[in-house]
């Protein structure tokens, strides 16, 4: 894919779906805790441009709607990841080789032990289902890779003339962590927090598609396609909606990612194409 | 090389230990009593107090833990709260299901991954290469259960080529592994598109190594230098994606078997959420956790073996 497309067509998908979510505060076609069951699985119309489900409700309502849920599970999520990961990183990167950073190592190792999938089952089992405990399952799963990508970023930087500068200037090591380590592993950061994001969506669609995620009558894309499942052979559109509007902000966020990497770092360009 | 392996067989030890101890204490702060739940609301307090004796609910925390750790060690999960069986032999039986989808699945995406990523790797900026690298941008984007939705109306409503649900059990291989077959195609094709890019990039980086042109220089071929040289060093990340894979896999069957109606650990587990059957979803997780840790430690002593130079390191 050419370099500034993807960077374009992933900005414009997600734009579009952020803007959706954002739009569906205010406004949506309809109402999507209202139930009109006579216009149930109707097609695609001019009233309702994607249809409706078994419950008469506009498919567009329910995508804006689900895509807030969606957004609002990923971004927390990742918001958990790296707020819980960096410091950890920069923190064992800034005490290299301590016992600080094998505990923080090998609880990464340990968390990356428990996909999320099994997180979520464990959560639930214990607290229930709701879209709060999806969001801890996936945010917990989200830290040591962003642990572990700060370490690997930050580790090579100590070696660097700048840092001994600071160092030699009488800066404590949490505070060159912050202010010199942290703004060079930015890009990275921003780059794999697409990533997650993406990947994000694509866990809380899973968890609620087990009902383990959103609960009703709270629109989700996953809860949508689990009430399409039974519904797939007489309205194929009421599964086909959802998903597609999965993979499209997957697919843009994935495009982003990639787009905003080749954007931020030019030096990854060569060894990549 | 003994040394890396014990000192690696220390850390499994010590992260088995740990991970079991965290399962035991999420399940444990969990609101409800069990044998008040089995028994239902109007059980006597006496009757709730003795079936607690029974299950050994009345004893010190740790002692359950040695209790259910050591069970585990023999064999034994423990009694399901809701089904009165054995929860070994609930997870066996529904293993049978789930271990040999994943397994499917693995083969499946290995299969599809290797020529691809080999294709895209060897025409690198061509056509062929970038319709490989756009299909596997869909691939990573598509959730798996809605894919396994997609081929079941496909390939069940529309051409009735196989069955849309259900499972037929082993006494006949032909229709276990027939009803396996779209569940196995919808877990492996967002493996399969991870795990071809991986080759492909781990190809690229060897083709500019200096041993390439080494062989080049010698008279090989392109594709000769390829096959012969380049592959064999590429697969060592590939591995490790393999092994990372196998628990993405096992973790995936369990919703994919939601799309199948597949009776498999997936089925087990939802039923003993409903059900609040702790010890059944505390064995299901141990269980997951145990398969992604030895997984893991099989991939790294593997390594150790291949490329003697990560013995050193750690």
């Amino acid at each position: 894919m050419k370099r500034g497309l993807s960077l374009w067509l992933g900005a414009l998908l997600s734009l579009f779906f952020l803007g959706c979510a954002a739009l569906s505060f205010l406004w949506t076609p309809y109402d999507v805790t209202l139930l009109d069951i006579p216009a149930k699985l109707q097609t695609p119309s001019a009233a309702h441009w994607l249809g409706t489900d078994h419950f008469g409700r506009d498919l567009v309502s329910m995508i804006m709607v689900g895509a807030r849920t969606s957004i609002a599970v990923a971004l927390v999520a990742v918001g958990i990841g790296m707020g819980l990961g960096v410091p950890l990183g920069l923190m064992a990167a800034a005490n290299r080789g301590s016992v600080l950073d094998e505990i923080i190592m090998r609880g990464n190792d340990l968390v990356f032990a428990f996909p999320s999938l099994v997180i979520a089952i464990l959560i639930t089992a214990v607290f229930g289902p709701s879209a709060t405990n999806a969001i801890i399952a996936i945010g917990i799963f989200n830290i040591p890779v962003f642990a572990r990508l700060t370490r690997g970023a930050a580790l090579p930087l100590w070696n660097r003339e700048f840092i001994l500068a600071a160092r030699v200037a009488g800066k404590s090591g949490p505070r060159i962590s912050a202010e010199h380590i942290l703004p060079n592993v930015t890009n990275l950061l921003i780059v794999q927090g697409t990533i997650q994001f993406s990947l994000g969506i694509l866990a809380e669609a899973g968890l609620s598609y087990v009902g383990l995620g959103a609960q009703p009558p709270t629109p989700s894309w996953g809860r949508m396609l689990a009430d399409a499942q039974t519904l797939v052979a007489i309205a194929p559109h009421v599964a086909l909606i959802p998903g597609m509007a999965i993979v499209l902000t997957v697919l843009g966020l994935n495009l982003l990612g990639d787009g905003l990497r080749d954007h931020l770092d030019p030096r990854l360009r060569v060894r990549r194409t | 090389m003994l040394r890396y392996a014990l000192k690696r067989m220390l850390s499994l030890i010590v992260s088995l230990i740990i991970a079991s101890a965290v399962i035991f204490l999420v399940v444990e702060v969990a609101p409800g009593d069990p044998a008040a739940f089995m028994l239902g609301m109007n059980a006597q307090p006496d009757t709730v107090a003795a079936l607690r004796a029974e299950l050994g609910l009345d004893l010190p925390k740790w002692q359950r833990y040695l209790a259910w750790v050591t069970g585990m060690v023999q064999g034994d999960f423990g009694t399901s709260y809701t089904y009165r069986t054995p929860v070994a032999q609930m997870i066996a039986d529904r293993l049978w299901v789930s271990l040999p989808l994943a397994l499917y699945a693995l083969a499946l995406s290995t299969l599809i991954a290797f020529p691809a990523g080999i294709y895209a790797a060897s025409r690198r900026g061509q056509t062929g290469d970038v319709a490989i690298m756009g299909a596997t941008q869909l691939g990573v984007a598509i959730p798996n259960f809605w894919f396994a939705m997609l081929l079941v109306l496909v390939f069940a409503i529309n051409l009735r080529w196989f069955g849309a649900g259900g499972f037929p059990g082993w006494d006949d291989p032909y229709a276990a592994l027939r009803a396996l077959t779209l569940p196995a195609i919808a877990l492996a094709l967002p493996q399969a598109a991870i795990l071809a890019r991986v080759m492909r990039s781990s190809l690229l980086d060897m083709l500019g190594e200096d041993f390439m042109r080494t062989a080049r220089a010698k008279g090989l071929s392109r594709n000769q230098a390829l096959w012969r040289h380049a592959l064999r060093n590429a697969l060592i990340p590939v591995l490790t994606i393999i092994g990372l894979q196998f628990s993405f896999l096992l973790a995936g069957a369990i919703i994919i078997e939601q799309v199948f109606y597949l009776p498999g650990l997936g089925r087990l587990v939802f039923q003993a959420i409903s059900a609040r059957d702790l010890i059944v979803v505390e064995s299901v997780v141990m269980l997951l956790v145990f398969a992604v840790i030895v997984v893991n430690f099989a991939v790294d002593l593997t390594y150790a073996l291949v490329d003697p130079r990560l013995r050193d390191r750690t």
